[in-house]
């Protein structure tokens, strides 16, 4: 597979600023074009990861950014993936570089977040899973999240401490980032001291939801050596797989996990095989990682990352935590950027933003959090309803 | 006044008492077994498609996690906005002859406490919530050693 390159990288601070989405995402894309060195109007194709409003992408994206930086003709594309829309964005970039049907392609993803818990869009809609889980069983996300981290302390003997060493490390790193929300330090007695919010998780284990913006200008390798960028951070891989029946780690929204009466589950779970496409596309592996940004949308659910990506064994997530392993200047930092829990999450914005950190780190110019020596980072995420995402970036 | 009990979902609980169950689908070619039911296509992609006939779940199985609300779920859940929210526990039930892991509330009482992964667990009817004329019943777990 054929590499393409990250000419530019920009974000609009993460935050709770009230504002329309539009705002962030032409914030983003102006940040972006400028460290691309490029005017927007020579961007051939704009892509947008779909804001959603009401159950549908009313706001349809990526027209909506075009026409607010100025129409200029580009072609458009719109994806939605839920939390994995921006990785289905990049995707949607790659395929059009790599084909030929355009040479620079902009990236832009933007949420203005509601206040509370995410729910479903209104009316009465028995025939959709996600109205069914909030209408039958009032399961939120944050009661997935605490039904995996219960889960695992009673399988790996997980206790509520790690979970909170989780937010202490990714508050540490978070408040070296300018674009973070949250930009305090956070104590494990803090974390201790916040309220229940789904039994074993307490409020300062949960990702917030945000407002904020991403983008990334992203060209064929011949358009960067034109466009003098001789040495560009290029995308090696993007993994964009979906589950293989039967799926049976209960997934968000299901109510139930696939039946394995008829046909054994396979032999990786979901997660790890998002992991495995990208690292067999990229012709890397774990060990050759100098960072990795996953979606902690929960504190325990960071640690299930670790396994998942390979960084450790099966069990060990807690162990390599504890071993100081992900933290910066660790063996392999996890969440550099502060992750979720220090900007919360803005659904169509939060991948791409994933992968603005692995360009700056892998640039060096990630500043005061930077990773020494960053060669490879892996971003990873799920998207509700079973969409994989993960991206591989090298330098 | 009398209330109408309805299912809070048409189709996927029947029966009283000890006879209560989990209504899925089973393939009648490649016999797996599917909750919520799939009454249009055998999702194995394995299989050529068969009947989908109705099958009730095993009744009992072990708790493979559990967690509870603190904060009232939003809407299309139904509480009353008038009374101060009780947390409701949740849990994640795995039946071994099905091999599925089916979620829901826990009968009212139960609380996280009274929990641990790996015990046993049964279906029992449960009420969802009440309005003027409808009762809107559902399916609960409890763990077979509580009293609740």
């Amino acid at each position: 597979m054929g590499e393409v390159a990250v000419l530019g990288a920009g974000m609009h601070p993460w935050g709770k600023w009230g504002r329309n989405f539009v705002e962030y995402g032409v914030a983003a894309a102006r940040a972006a074009l400028t460290d691309a060195g490029l005017d927007w109007r020579d961007i051939g194709s704009v892509v947008g990861a779909d804001t959603v409003r009401g159950g549908y992408p009313g706001y349809v994206a990526g027209a909506t950014f075009a026409k607010a930086l100025g129409w200029q003709g580009a072609r458009v594309t719109n994806v939605y993936a839920a939390c994995a829309s921006g990785a289905q964005a990049v995707d949607a970039a790659r395929a059009q570089i790599l084909s030929g049907l355009a040479d620079v392609v902009l990236v832009v993803g933007a949420d203005a977040a509601p206040k509370g818990f995410f729910r479903p869009a209104g009316g009465d809609r028995p025939d959709d899973p996600d109205w069914l889980r909030f209408r039958v069983l009032g399961a939120t996300n944050p009661v997935y999240f605490g039904l995996y981290a219960r889960r695992r302390m009673a399988v790996h003997g997980d206790t509520a401490e790690d979970f909170a060493q989780v937010k202490v490390k990714n508050a540490a790193m978070g408040a070296l980032n300018p674009n973070a929300r949250y930009r305090e330090r956070v104590t494990a007695e803090e974390v201790a001291a916040s309220a229940v919010v789904a039994d074993p998780l307490r409020l300062l284990d949960i990702c917030a939801t945000s407002d904020g913006g991403a983008a990334l200008v992203l060209s064929s390798l011949e358009f960067a050596r034109r466009h003098g960028h001789a040495d560009p951070v290029r995308i090696r891989a993007v993994s964009t797989v979906t589950p293989r029946y039967p799926n049976t780690v209960l997934d968000l929204p299901d109510i139930a996990t696939d039946s394995a009466v008829a046909v054994d589950p396979p032999a990786e779970t979901f997660r790890v095989s998002i992991a495995r496409a990208a690292y067999e596309e990229a012709g890397v592996g774990p060990e050759d990682l100098s960072l990795a940004e996953v979606y902690d949308l929960s504190t325990a659910l960071e640690l299930q990352w670790y396994e998942d990506l390979g960084l450790c064994g099966e069990g060990e997530g807690a162990k390599l935590l504890r071993d100081g392993a992900t933290a910066l200047g660790g063996r392999i930092p996890v969440n550099a950027s502060g992750g979720l829990a220090s900007f919360g999450e803005a659904v169509p914005a939060q991948a791409i933003a994933q992968v603005c950190e692995l360009a700056w780190q892998l640039r060096g110019e990630a500043g005061d959090r930077q990773v020494a020596g960053a060669r490879v980072g892996i971003s990873a995420n799920q998207g509700l309803f079973g969409h994989g995402s993960a991206v591989i970036a090298v330098r | 006044m009398s209330c109408t009990r309805t299912p809070v979902v048409a189709g996927w609980f029947a029966g009283e008492g000890d006879g209560f169950r989990l209504l899925g689908t089973r393939c009648a070619a490649c016999a797996s077994v599917f909750f919520p039911r799939e009454d249009h296509h055998c999702r194995n992609p394995a299989c050529g498609g068969g009947e989908l006939a109705e099958f009730p779940l095993s009744r009992r199985g072990r708790v493979w996690s559990y967690t509870d609300s603190r904060y009232r779920p939003p809407s299309p859940y139904v509480s009353d906005p008038e009374l101060s929210w009780e947390p409701c526990t949740l849990i994640a039930v795995e039946l071994e002859a099905e091999r599925i892991v089916v979620l829901g509330q826990a009968a009212p009482g139960v609380t996280v406490e009274d929990l641990t992964v790996g015990m046993e667990a049964e279906v029992v009817p449960g009420m969802l919530h009440e309005d003027a004329e409808t009762t809107w019943t559902t399916w609960h777990w409890r763990p077979t050693g509580v009293e609740a």
